[in-house]
This record gives C-alpha cells, sequence and structure tokens, in this order.
C-alpha cells in the first residue's frame, strides 16, 4: 500500500496564488481551487494584518510556491513524514465500534503519528520551509500544548530555535505539556494578557512577530489566520485525505459515504476533507465543540454559533457580542477551544459543501469511551468529537441510503493527554487525586 | 454668526487641516492618543480635553479591543480596564463629538472587527455625525479596505492606513494614494510602546513615503519625551504619542493628579514639536 501522503504526488496543488489550482484538470467542482490570489475563499479569509507583517506574509507564500514545486522540497518532506513521524498512518475497519454505530466506520489512525496527532505534518512542513528560508527562530502558540509539543519535536530535529506563546491559565491546566516543550530544549513563555487563554497566545505570537519577523517564523498551527497561512497548512495537512481516499478505494474498493472530522481551527478537518471535495456523493461533516450545548453559550462552536467577523487576520465565523469583542469559548477538549475558525470551512460551509455541527461535552466523552471500549484505542478528546458526530449521523445516512453507510472518522490523535480529563469525567482517579 | 440650528460640519474636523496649520506655523503636528472609556467614558472625555488645552493638534481615540495585536502592554491594560468598566463601541462618538467640539479633529482608531460589526457605512455615518474625522486601522490594509474606502468618500472622513520599515516602495505606492488626512509611518518593527529611541528605520521610511506622496507623514511607536518629539518634530510632518500618555493614566489612581501628568507631558511634547 503506497498512498499519496505528501504534497507535490498528486499533481494538483494549488499554489498560494491559486494558479495552479485553476488548472486542476478533471476536478470539476471549482470549490477546491480556493482561494484567490488575495487568499479569499468566496467572501472569507483574506489577510487583516498590520502593514509591518505584510512583506513577510508575501516572502512566505512566494517561497512556498516555490519549494511545493520544486522536487527536492516535497522529496525531503514525504521522507520526514515517512521515516521520522510514521506515515501514512493506517486506515483501520473499526469492526466491534462499527456493529455499534450501524455503518461502517472507518478510522483514519493520525493517532499514531509521531507526537500523537495529525499536527506533526503542519509543523514538519513549516519547519522545513523555514529552513529554506534561511531563519533560524521560529514561534509559535499553544492552547492545550499539543501544538506547542509538536513544533518543539520539529525544532529539536531541524535544529531551530523555539519559542512557544501559551495562556497563562493553560500553562497550569497542562503544565506536563509544558515540561515536554521544555525537555525538547522550546522556551515556554506564559502569556498573562487578556483570558490567558489561546487566542491571547496567539496575540502575543502575531506582537514578537511584528519585532522579530526578519528572523523568525510564526508557525502557525491550524488552517487559520491572514493568508497564506490556511492554504500554506492544508497543503501540508493534505496527506489526511490523500493517503484515506486512496486507502478507501483499496480497503473497500470504492470511497466513503461519508467523511468526519472534528473542528476546531480547523486543520485535520481541511486535510481529511480537501481530497474529497470534488467527490459529490461523499458528504463532509465537521463537528465543532459544542461544550455545554450551544443554547448556553458556553460553548466553541464558531460555525454554529457565531457570526462573520475578522479574527487573527482572516473574515471568518468567530464568537463574538454585539460590538465585535471576541468570547471566549469553552470545551472539554483544549485543541477545540477556540473562539473562530479557519475561512476555508466558513467557505464550505456557506456554500454547503461541508455541513458543521456541534458536538457537546457529554457527547464527545460517551464516544471517547465507547472507542476505548470497542476497539482498545483511547482517543484525543478533540476526535472523540468527530466519532459522535459520526454515530449522531450514522443512522441519518442510513435511513437516506436505504443501506449500511461507509463513514471514514479522522482519528485525529490519540488521548494520553487527555487522561486527567477523563479520569475526572468519569470518576476513575482516587478521591484524593480528582480535581474540580 | 452661523445658525446654531444648521448642521455645519464642526471647524478643522479633518486632520490635514491640523497638518495645514502647523506647516504655517513652521512646525510639526502633535497627534495624541487615549482609548474611549478609559479609565470610564466621562474620564477619557477629561483627559482628551486636558491634550487639547496643552497643545495636542490632532486627538486619536482608541476603540477598546478584546484582541489588540498591535499594542503592547501599556495599551493592552488600559484596553482591558476599559472594556471591564463597560465600554461600549457607540461610546466612542460621544468621546469623538467631545473632540471636535473642543475645536481639534478627532480620528478613531481602531481594529477592524468593531467596524465590521457594527457595520462599514453604518460607523462611517455615525462617526461623521459626531463630528469625527475619519480612521486609524491598524490591522486593515487597502487591498481589504474598499467598503471603508467607498463609505469614507461618501461621509467624507479621513483615512489613515500604516505603513512600515519592511514596506516595499510598491506598497508604500499603493497605500499613500488611498490615504487620506496623514500617513502613519511605525517607526519600528513591533508594538506600541515607549522606548529608549524611535528607531533608526524612520527618517529613512519617511523620506520614501515623501517620494511617493503629498499627503503629510506622522511618525509613531516610541515616541515618549518632548526631546524625542523634537528629534521626530526634525523629519515628520507628525509626530504620534501613545502609550506614554496612557502610561500618565494608567500609573495614577489619583484622577486630578493623572490629568496633572497627562497636561504636562502633553505640554512637554507640544514645546518638543516646536523645536524641530
Ligand atoms: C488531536 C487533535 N485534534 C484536533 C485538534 C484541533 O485542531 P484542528 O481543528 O486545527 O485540527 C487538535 C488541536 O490541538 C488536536 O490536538
Amino acid at each position: 500500500m503506497a498512498p499519496q501522503h505528501g504534497p507535490g504526488e498528486s499533481g494538483h496543488h494549488p499554489t498560494t496564488d491559486g494558479s495552479t489550482a485553476r488548472g486542476a484538470a478533471g476536478r470539476p467542482d471549482d470549490r477546491r481551487a480556493g482561494p484567490d490570489a488575495a487568499g479569499h475563499f468566496g467572501r472569507f479569509g483574506g489577510r487583516f494584518m498590520p502593514e509591518a507583517l505584510t512583506a513577510a506574509l508575501d516572502e512566505l507564500g512566494a517561497e512556498f510556491d516555490k519549494a511545493i514545486a520544486d522536487p527536492s522540497f516535497v522529496a525531503e518532506f514525504d521522507r520526514m513524514l515517512r521515516e521520522y513521524a510514521n506515515l501514512p498512518s493506517p486506515l483501520y475497519l473499526a469492526q466491534r465500534l462499527s456493529a455499534r454505530a450501524g455503518a461502517r466506520i472507518l478510522l483514519k489512525r493520525e493517532d499514531l503519528n509521531h507526537t500523537g496527532a495529525h499536527k506533526i505534518r503542519n509543523v514538519l512542513g513549516q519547519a522545513l520551509l523555514v529552513k529554506r528560508m534561511g531563519k533560524r527562530r521560529v514561534i509559535a502558540e499553544t492552547g492545550a500544548g499539543q501544538h506547542g509539543v509538536a513544533t518543539a519535536t520539529a525544532c529539536a530535529y531541524l535544529d531551530l530555535d523555539c519559542v512557544v506563546y501559551m495562556g497563562a491559565e493553560d500553562t497550569r491546566r497542562q503544565a506536563l505539556n509544558v515540561a515536554r516543550m521544555r525537555m525538547l530544549g522550546a522556551e515556554v513563555i506564559p502569556v498573562e494578557t487578556g483570558s490567558r487563554t489561546l487566542k491571547d497566545a496567539i496575540n502575543e505570537a502575531l506582537r514578537d512577530w511584528v519585532a522579530n519577523v526578519d528572523t523568525t517564523h510564526y508557525l502557525l498551527g491550524t488552517a487559520a489566520g491572514p493568508h497564506p497561512f490556511p492554504v500554506l497548512v492544508r497543503e501540508f495537512v493534505r496527506g489526511i485525505g490523500d493517503e484515506a481516499r486512496a486507502q478507501a478505494l483499496e480497503l473497500t474498493g470504492g470511497l466513503p459515504d461519508a467523511v468526519a472530522a472534528c473542528v476546531g481551527g480547523g486543520s485535520n478537518a481541511i486535510g481529511a476533507f480537501h481530497a474529497f471535495v470534488p467527490d459529490a456523493d461523499v458528504r463532509l461533516y465537521g463537528f465543532e465543540a459544542g461544550g455545554d450545548g450551544v443554547e448556553t453559550g458556553r460553548h466553541a462552536a464558531s460555525i454554529t454559533g457565531g457570526a462573520v467577523g475578522v479574527l487573527h487576520g482572516a473574515r471568518t465565523f468567530l464568537l463574538q457580542d454585539a460590538d465585535g469583542q471576541t468570547v471566549e469559548s469553552h470545551s472539554i477538549s483544549a485543541g477545540l477551544d477556540y473562539p473562530a475558525v479557519g475561512p476555508e470551512h466558513a467557505w464550505l460551509a456557506e456554500t454547503g459543501r461541508a455541513s458543521y455541527q456541534p458536538v457537546t461535552d457529554a457527547e464527545a466523552m460517551a464516544a471517547f469511551q465507547l472507542l476505548c471500549r470497542t476497539e482498545g484505542i483511547i482517543p484525543a478528546i478533540e476526535s472523540a468529537h468527530a466519532l459522535a458526530g459520526a454515530l449522531r449521523v450514522a443512522p441519518q445516512l442510513a435511513a437516506e441510503l436505504g443501506r449500511e453507510p461507509t463513514i471514514l472518522v479522522n482519528l485525529s490523535g490519540r488521548g494520553d493527554k487527555d487522561m486527567e480529563t477523563a479520569g475526572n469525567w468519569f470518576g476513575l482517579l482516587d478521591g484524593a487525586e480528582v480535581r474540580s | 454668526m452661523n445658525e446654531p440650528q444648521v448642521a455645519e460640519p464642526v471647524v478643522g474636523r479633518r486632520a490635514g487641516s491640523a497638518f495645514g496649520t502647523a506647516r504655517e506655523q513652521g512646525r510639526a503636528t502633535l497627534v495624541g492618543y487615549l482609548p474611549a472609556g478609559f479609565p470610564t467614558v466621562a474620564e477619557a472625555i477629561e483627559g482628551c480635553r486636558v491634550l487639547v488645552d496643552s497643545g495636542v493638534d490632532v486627538i486619536e481615540i482608541g476603540l477598546p479591543y478584546s484582541d489588540p495585536v498591535m499594542d503592547g502592554p501599556v495599551i493592552q491594560r488600559a484596553a482591558e480596564r476599559a472594556l471591564a468598566n463597560g465600554f461600549r463601541v457607540a461610546d466612542v462618538f460621544r468621546t469623538a463629538e467631545a473632540v471636535a467640539a473642543a475645536g481639534v479633529p478627532a480620528l478613531v482608531m481602531t481594529y477592524w472587527n468593531p467596524i465590521e460589526r457594527y457595520g462599514v457605512s453604518a460607523f462611517a455615518r455615525d462617526l461623521a455625525a459626531a463630528g469625527g474625522a475619519g480612521l486609524i486601522t491598524p490591522d486593515l490594509t487597502p487591498e481589504e479596505a474598499g467598503d471603508w474606502i467607498a463609505a469614507a468618500e461618501q461621509h467624507d472622513l479621513d483615512r489613515v492606513f500604516l505603513v512600515a520599515p519592511s514596506s516595499t516602495a510598491q506598497r508604500i505606492a499603493t497605500t499613500t494614494a488611498v490615504c487620506r488626512g496623514f500617513v502613519y509611518a511605525a517607526s519600528v518593527m513591533g508594538v506600541t510602546g515607549a522606548r529608549e529611541q524611535t528607531g533608526q528605520a524612520a527618517p529613512a521610511l519617511v523620506e520614501r513615503v515623501r517620494r511617493a506622496t503629498t499627503v503629510p507623514v506622522g511618525v509613531g511607536l516610541g515616541v515618549s519625551t518632548g526631546g524625542q518629539a523634537a528629534e521626530v518634530a526634525g523629519y515628520a510632518d507628525g509626530v504620534i504619542v501613545g502609550s506614554a500618555l496612557v502610561r500618565c493614566l494608567l500609573d495614577e489612581p489619583d484622577p486630578a493628579a493623572a490629568r496633572r501628568r497627562l497636561g504636562a507631558l502633553a505640554t512637554e511634547l507640544a514645546e518638543g514639536v516646536r523645536k524641530r
């Protein structure tokens, strides 16, 4: 099995100016061809950033376009993914789970990647680009610490200096990941401003970047932010869907009826969706963090429960009040706890190509437990949102199709990092150790 | 005398007129920044009046925002306090009205999302009605500013975009081509906040802007003393001061004492721009 897994192999890579995308022959659905030259997906995306960063963002886009067209860059990226990150990840038919779901469930096992999530694809791609640009210093934001750990890993591997901004609130909640990043040689800077969480870590990373842009690359952790990040990150993580599509054909002889992924900023979901966008019969489902329920206001479902605006450099759906002030998000899953979403998802939602639904904390945790008990796989709580959503839509799809549907679920990461949360949720820890 | 009920534009409400006056007087224009609603709407208005009385020519009214990526710690803290004290976007119009009534142009400095949320053309309409001069937009570049430029045309408002030391000649040309009022030149690559030096890149940047446009150019980021103001006034049309003024209010719990400190610093800066 040698599925496509890196940019360059599939031969229809959009560049950041969209030029080759428009030439993607045989792919009639132009929703896959975005963005335009200025990074717009329909009315979403674009670049809302200080002028001081414009030159660097332009340079990044230009370098990326050159790199992705350069066979030696692509070969090196592929080699790192294969030899270092354990890719391509398997596509696994989860039989006992399928029996419970009333659907054939295919799991894309990104949990088996080095560092335990899809995020390694993005960080290796960007870090390799940093080397190519001749920069030495990398900064990143992190919420729970997953992207920070992945970035610290790539920087150790490629000999780059690494500084990670993390909300002070999060450094307390995720002390183990702080230690991991420091173990890997990264400097972790707790951010004390604003709500002291992920969005404030992004703000602080942007402030650092403005001041140090000559020497520094901002390694953004998801398919969001100003152009060219959404397309750049997508191109580095699209291997998820490119691989899975080929694997599904090989394993089942056909395409799945649906692809399901969780949506925080949107990187694992866009990575999973991208290959399938032109396949009109394949439904795309993005599951957002519904927290306590969208109706309670305590959630992170930007598309379902937010409104169009501008945050962190792009026009997209975000959680905001009547004055356009960002509203804090809430989710049991730190990786989904972000008040906005990547602009391509906003566009796929608006065009109707993908459908986005909220999944509550409780639904996600039930799916978390079910996967543990039926398959012996402890998923990331983020990924459990995708599973829960798949379980929800399975009977609807079965009714619609008149047969057992096949649903490909992107298992974006493993759940080791979430054991304290799960232990508290299910009451598995000794009384003395249970927090909150 | 004017008929009081006729809605005459407040005299001097365009930033360009303040720059013109200063030029006639052979000096640079002093632009002073304070956030609206900090610590309260009324006190911020008081602060603006102190600036006007001390010789500030143009007031930049900051619109407190939850995610101010271009601001350093001082302005961040002030914005947080304003929001915690209940600042609402509509309060910025009251503030602009008070500044315009004091006889100087009032530009609102704002991140983009609150304007989009309010409605670009509605905001332009209400700002113009309040006598405001226009907007300074730190996270909006001309590429994304089509709606705003159209609304500013319609309501005769100034649009101040930023240029930075990293801006290419091409970008300086396209950006300054749509600026009205003045061009905001960021003296350093970085966020707002007082600095020891205002940045060696600034004179060269001003020079490059001058080659592209006749619109006056103001230099901001890092100016905090009369000496620095004089230095910048030596090569730029305007001197923009923010964090140093905000700090006067942030550090001083007693409102009367804070206003005295604010007035003293503004006076020093106003003397600075006259000593080019
Ligand atoms: C395992 C896993 N899945 C999903 C996400 C959410 O990010 P994104 O929406 O960018 O895939 C995270 C973020 O930390 C994660 O760790």
